[in-house]
């Protein structure tokens, strides 16, 4: 196994369960063999802030904090975040968005527009050019739960990184109540497929 | 074995295996998770207490009686357990005891940034700084050899980055099988810390302070790793990791035991290298004593005059905020020590994305209270707690917010000042019993006219919903006597009181209202289960705005729910957008639907009588 280090940038709105996917991919990393840290902060971003999780992968992993500039991967669970954080992904970085609005409580108090699809495809832009959008609650729907989404786009990002499939699941299985498994087994191929174009 | 554990479940699974009996600690960020996590292992016994000082009283009780024990708490804790701490550390131990800091920089969940190494140099005891949980479960079995070899009290000092990341960590299967300790000590000149004994204890202390230093050098967790002798850092903490990460070249003297310092080591370290520095967050804490020692730091004297900033502030790196990579690097070139580095230029127009602070959650039944306190325009002294986000806008009815217990002090103080209006103080269940009963004992007692409102949300809530003394469950879920809020405070004397549902507006707003018009102290209790408690999510029912009805008045939009969002339809009359609710976020508490003035937000009784009729 040759270990390149790679940073994950996770990053959502408190409540879509970006820390239950930061740890499905610390629980990876460890299971294909890398050293591992997973940041995030608990409090005040848990009541509707915006949240984000640092995951690295690496022969040995020193700060937990990606430095700016140097995320692999961008993994956006709501679209207005992924925008908020793209500094922190490297030139020609992965930008993986889940196509979703949750609008901030400012649209309406402080009158700030929610951006448009366009500029926010332009700030991704600017960026890196790869970037992938997923339809992550809609196709949880689909499957008949849209909390199942933060797995869509666990499957998506599967795809994208070309891993051992066989880790991913069993992963999943160790994280995920067996209640919900068969949900999000089915979610994560959904989400499989929606890139595999 | 290897498990992948945060910092705070690092700790946790330390003070088991280090054979620990008891826990006690106040819930408070980052260092909530530790007293969770401990409370879940076999033949323990770990609480919350009602507040940080009883919290660290009780640990100490324990540890005298024989039984290594512990308090947790966030930094600002330390401050409230202040006093109990300077006591233990007068007195010492009859077994291990230590106290836990979660210090937070740049203050993710604080109202203030300090840097609680300090108080273990204040008190005269051994400060042990972990720099990943690793080293938190090691340091904190150590701790407790230290505690009881030197007969002290230790500080087990966190940060967030330390408590909130996980990383892989040697464990231990087995437990340390102690001894059942001898009968509770009987050693007054030891344990009663009347001025004549406590006269007597103070060189003891000052001794063991020095014991203690030379203990350092050969402490195995002061470390150095040779590398290039061309920089050497000194550094503890997590600003260890940021050393590594940005001076990977460089020899580095980790410290895991920040106070007192290997002075010997130091020197040593200091004599082999060609520039010297100190890498560490917040205060110059390691530095002061460094530079005390007589050691010549290097000096960035061509980029900052020599002594321009110091000592108000460190030379190197930030006093203010947490560390991080980029910080390290930024202050690293500034300083000559790396290479100067073109930063990578940022595309413009992020400024432009509308912002998203934390807001109360959609269904929060602090919200109805807020609403009305806004509309009444009254001076409102808060606290801490959720119902702190009272103040962002459009809710915006929150003055003053200090600390734990602050607002009924402080309403107190304005009242008895000769403020001209009429003062509010608004304290949840929780933070009440931390620290606000003996507040809300001054009003009565002092004769002042606060408004007092408590808002009983059932939970500890900003925290992750954490069992109270109002709950009637212990932390380790044992059934207990619940204690009545309402009854404590007609106990004391207070003759207006009332308890009502917290999502009952119109009440809310009567009874304010009425109370304005006397000059007496008054309670009001509201009370209603927080809305992400199981209970309350088997409730929710989504609400839905009839938009024939709906005229875009914007009424709605001032509660300040986040499940209320503008739609695209616009008003034909008046051009504005009408409301529409989020299914996924509105939970039916109908705050929104008890303020519409043209009945265009469903009840639940409405929508459930719908339902019905569909499936009839």
């Amino acid at each position: 196994m040759k270990h390149t280090a790679i940073n994950f940038v996770l990053v959502g709105v408190g409540g879509q369960g970006t820390i239950l996917a930061s740890d499905v991919l610390a629980e990876l990393g460890l299971k294909l063999g890398y050293d591992v840290k997973k940041a995030e902060v608990h409090g005040m971003s848990q009541r509707g802030g915006s949240v984000i999780s640092h995951l690295r992968w690496g022969a040995q992993v020193f700060s937990p904090i990606i430095p700016r500039g140097e995320g692999d991967v961008l993994v956006a669970f709501e679209k207005l975040e992924s925008a908020r954080f793209r500094d922190l992904l490297k030139p020609g970085g992965l930008a993986l968005i889940n196509d979703y609005a949750i609008e901030p409580l400012t649209v309406n108090t402080a009158g700030i527009a929610y951006p448009e699809d366009e500029y926010l495809r332009q700030q991704l832009i600017q960026v890196t050019d790869r970037v992938h959008w997923v339809k992550g609650i809609e196709i949880a729907e689909g499957l008949g739960n849209a909390r199942a989404a933060n797995v869509v786009m666990l499957g998506a990002l599967s795809a994208l990184l070309d891993l051992d499939e066989q880790s991913w699941e069993e992963v999943l299985t160790m994280r995920i109540p067996p209640k919900y498994l068969e949900l999000n087994r089915k979610a994560f191929q959904a989400g499989r497929a929606a890139v595999a174009d | 074995m290897k498990r992948l554990l945060s910092g705070n479940e690092a700790v946790a699974r330390g003070a088991w295996e280090a054979g620990v009996k008891v826990g006690s600690a106040y819930p408070g960020t980052p260092s909530t998770e530790i007293m969770e996590t401990f409370a879940q292992y076999p033949d323990v016994y770990a609480e919350w207490a009602p507040n940080e000082k009883v919290a660290l009283d009780v640990a100490i009780g324990a540890a005298y009686a024989g039984r290594r024990a512990f308090a947790a708490m966030k930094h600002v804790g330390v401050n409230v357990a202040a006093d109990a701490l300077f006591a233990a550390a007068m007195t010492g131990v009859e077994a291990g005891l230590v106290v836990i800091s979660g210090d937070d920089p740049s203050m993710h969940s604080s109202q203030n940034e300090q840097d609680n190494r300090q108080f273990a140099k204040f008190a005269r005891i051994p400060c042990l700084d972990p720099a990943d949980s690793q080293d938190a479960r090691d340091l904190m079995i150590a701790a407790f050899d230290i505690s009881e070899q030197f007969d002290t009290l230790v500080m087990l000092r966190m940060t967030t980055r330390v408590c909130h990341t996980s990383s892989p960590v040697e464990i231990n299967a087995q437990r340390l099988n102690l001894p059942e300790p001898e009968k509770y000590p009987r050693n007054p000149a030891k344990y009663c810390m009347v001025p004549a004994n406590a006269r007597k204890r103070h060189p003891v202390i000052e001794a063991r302070i020095q014991d203690l230093a030379a203990f350092a050098e050969t402490f195995p967790f002061n470390r150095c790793e040779w590398r290039s002798t061309d920089l050497g850092i000194i550094t503890g903490g997590i600003a260890y990791q940021y050393a590594r990460e940005v001076f990977p070249e460089a020899s580095v003297l980790k410290l895991g035991m920040v106070y007192p310092l290997p002075k010997k080591m130091i020197l040593d370290f200091a004599a082999k290298v060609n520039k010297l520095i100190v890498l560490e967050e917040l205060d110059p804490f390691i530095e002061e004593q460094v530079r005390l020692m007589g050691v010549r730091l290097y000096h960035p004297s061509e980029v900052i005059p020599e002594g321009a900033e110091y000592p108000l502030t460190k030379s190197i790196f930030p006093i203010i905020g947490e560390l991080d990579p980029a910080a390290v690097r930024v202050s690293g070139q500034q300083a000559g020590l790396l290479p100067p580095q073109e930063l990578r230029a940022l595309p413009a127009g992020n400024g432009s994305l509308p912002p998203r602070p934390p807001v109360l959650c959609p269904g929060c039944p602090h919200r109805s209270s807020f609403y009305i306190l806004h509309k009444l325009g009254v001076p409102v002294n808060g606290d801490i707690g959720c119902y702190t986000l009272g103040m962002v806008q459009p809710l915006d009815a929150l003055h003053t917010v200090g600390c734990m217990g602050a607002s009924i002090g402080v309403a107190h103080g304005a009242a008895v000042a000769g403020d001209k209006e009429r003062h509010v103080a608004v304290i949840g269940d929780s933070t009440f019993f931390h620290s606000g009963i003996p507040a809300l004992i001054n009003v009565l007692y002092n004769k002042s006219n606060v408004i007092t409102i408590i808002m009983d949300n059932r939970v500890t809530g900003m925290t992750g919903h954490q069992e109270n003394p109002g709950t009637g469950r212990t932390l380790q879920q044992k059934e207990t006597k619940e204690i009545e809020i309402e009854a404590l405070v007609r106990a004391l004397g207070f003759e207006k009181v009332a308890t009502v549902e917290a999502y009952n507006v119109k009440a809310i707003e009567a009874l304010l209202k009425e109370w304005l018009k006397s000059d007496e102290p008054a309670v009001l209790i509201t009370r209603e289960e927080c809305a992400l408690l199981p209970g309350a999510r088997s409730r929710w029912l989504p609400l839905e705005v009839v938009i024939e009805k709906c005229n875009g008045c914007t009424l709605c939009f001032r509660v300040g729910c986040p499940a209320i969002l503008k739609s695209e339809e616009l008003d034909p009359r008046t051009g504005r957008p009408l409301a529409k609710i989020d299914p996924l976020l509105c939970t039916g508490c109908e705050i929104c639907a008890q303020v519409c003035p043209r009945d265009a937000i469903l009840f639940r009784n409405q929508i459930l009588a719908r339902e019905t009729e569909v499936s009839l």
